[in-house]
């Protein structure tokens, strides 16, 4: 009978500072010489990470009241315009979020200036109503002043994801980084081996609810994320080929620091903000412990021409094809490059492995499993008549 | 005697084109010259990145008599600004640089930069996210 484990097991251990935590990378090396059913009874927790840019990232801010109060309908934070459509003083910041006068410079910036606990120039205007009577205030916040400021990030840690090339004369600036002209590079962005979805392709420890570090911080798996995809093609490992699933992911973002939320901005592109995530993985059972003892010769993605419309598929490689510096694309030799720092999510998967090591940090059963059978719609254009 | 090698940005003052000297530092001074990077602006100034291979004494020699005829010259390496402490070595900058001077270290997978590689291309000052690079190939102080 192989051995299984329970969550409350786990967490005793951990409590009692006798649990036994891996890196994703380190779990990989020990699977040389190690089957899965050894794995179980050695390892109790799998520690996984990445430090990306996560374009779909957003903080929640409540501002407090003024005297006389005001309905915040329109808001700038340093000249970036936040939601104005959340009662009196409440507004969502979205990282890609842009002030007009200088497009390099976006709610990112103000998210990490506010981690980093800077003054921030708040403007807003209401139409002033009987009981928030104010129609303008221009004022100073910083995030001492402010009641709350919540990480709310609608679609993070993508489930892999493609490889960018560009076939085309031309120089393309995207998300992906800046693509050569004729395939004179290649760019791709998951921590491999190290990335969290990967080590758990069918989400049987992660769900809504499940603990995780993010930005420096504790927070939680919300809610599957935004694009959330588990239909795509799969390889024999059961890890899909291109990117897939997502999470929505929350937390105390006062509690952050900007080692681990980043700021960027994107040549003709625009703006984001590189995101930090760890995410512990129970070594539950067996079947577990051969998802975490995937390596990198065993995770394929998909190489994508950027410069052509609707992005055609010009192959397949592995991550160790990619970590080598060069890939065969076509025929042609293309230099690799990453575009998501792989020494940061190592830095988090240590940290996290320490803090479980140390026992402060518990693993939290999923309260709700993931959804399962999911795919994407596109956007239709229909024509209104009037 | 040691044979050295040093890239160096030559900024020429308007009206200096009439002069031929680079071959001036190769027939007087036994300097091979590489140019790597050109940009003339007639009538204002022009900025030349020459790779400069020869004994020290000549090479001291080369860059005196540049000087003697107004052309400033600078180490590249002293027009290269990069803020090493904010890098998160993400790669952005590794996936242009076909120079080969920034490139991921295979084993800890940190960002190094070695300046002696540089063209001054500048593709990095835009691939950068975090614009952590500034090259100042025409300006000068």
């Amino acid at each position: 009978m192989a051995k299984e484990k329970s969550y409350q097991e786990i967490n005793e251990k951990i409590k009692k500072g006798e649990a036994v935590v891996l890196t994703a990378e380190e779990v990989a090396q020990l699977a040389k010489t190690c089957t899965p059913e050894e794995i179980v009874e050695k390892v109790d927790v799998v520690t996984t990470a990445t430090f990306g840019a996560m374009c779909s990232s957003g903080v929640f801010i409540n501002f407090g009241h003024a005297d006389p109060p005001i309905r915040m309908e329109k808001i700038r934070l340093n000249g970036v315009p936040a939601y104005g459509g959340l009662a009196a003083v409440d507004t969502y910041l979205g990282a890609t979020s842009v002030n007009s006068n200088n497009p390099e410079y976006g709610g990112a910036h103000v998210m990490q200036e506010l981690i980093e606990g800077k003054d921030i120039i708040l403007e807003a205007w209401g139409k002033g109503t009987d009981c928030y009577p104010r129609k303008h205030i221009r004022t100073v916040i910083n995030k001492n002043t402010i009641n709350e400021m919540i990480l709310f990030n609608p679609r993070n840690a993508y489930q892999n994801y493609n490889v960018a090339v560009n076939t085309t004369s031309k120089i393309k600036y995207t998300y992906m980084g800046t693509l050569l002209p004729n395939m004179r590079n290649a760019t791709y962005s998951t921590a491999g081996e190290l990335s969290p979805l990967i080590n758990d392709p069918e989400f049987k420890t992660i769900g809504v609810g499940t603990r995780i570090f993010i930005g420096g911080t504790t927070g939680y798996v919300a809610w599957p994320g935004t694009q959330f995809h588990t239909t795509k093609p799969k390889d024999e490992n059961g890890v899909p080929i291109t990117n897939a699933a997502t999470l929505a992911v929350i937390g105390n973002m006062k509690e952050m620091s900007s080692a681990f939320l980043q700021a960027a901005y994107y040549e003709k592109y625009g703006v984001s903000l590189f995101v930090g995530i760890g995410i512990p993985i129970p070594v539950l059972n067996v079947e577990i412990a051969k998802r975490v003892s995937i390596n990198n010769s065993q995770i394929t993605t998909t190489v994508l021409d950027y410069g052509s419309p609707g992005q055609p598929k010009l192959g397949y490689v592995t991550y160790e094809q990619l970590r080598s510096g060069e890939i065969e694309v076509n025929g042609q030799k293309v230099r690799t490059a990453p575009v998501a720092s792989l020494a940061k999510a190592r830095t988090i998967a240590a940290l996290l492995k320490e803090m479980i090591e140390k026992g402060d940090f518990l693993l939290q059963e999923p309260i709700q499993m993931f959804p399962t059978g999911t795919s994407l719609k596109g956007l239709a254009e229909i024509e209104i008549t009037e | 005697m040691n044979i050295v090698k040093r890239r160096i940005i030559l900024r020429f003052p308007p009206q200096s084109g009439d002069k031929p000297l680079s071959y001036v530092l190769v027939k007087d001074y036994d300097i091979r010259i590489n140019i790597l990077k050109a940009e003339v602006m007639p009538g204002k100034r022009g900025s030349l990145l020459l790779e400069m291979e020869a004994r020290q004494s000549n090479l001291d020699k080369g860059i005196a008599y540049l000087e003697a005829h107004n052309v400033e010259c600078q180490p590249l390496d002293k027009r290269i600004q990069f803020n090493s402490d904010k890098c998160i070595s993400c790669g952005n900058c590794t996936a242009v640089c076909f120079a080969g001077a920034l490139t991921m270290n295979q084993v800890t997978w940190k960002m190094e930069f070695n300046k002696e590689l540089c063209v001054a291309c500048e593709l990095c000052v835009k691939a950068c996210p975090l614009r952590l690079f500034d090259i100042d190939f025409r300006d000068g102080n």
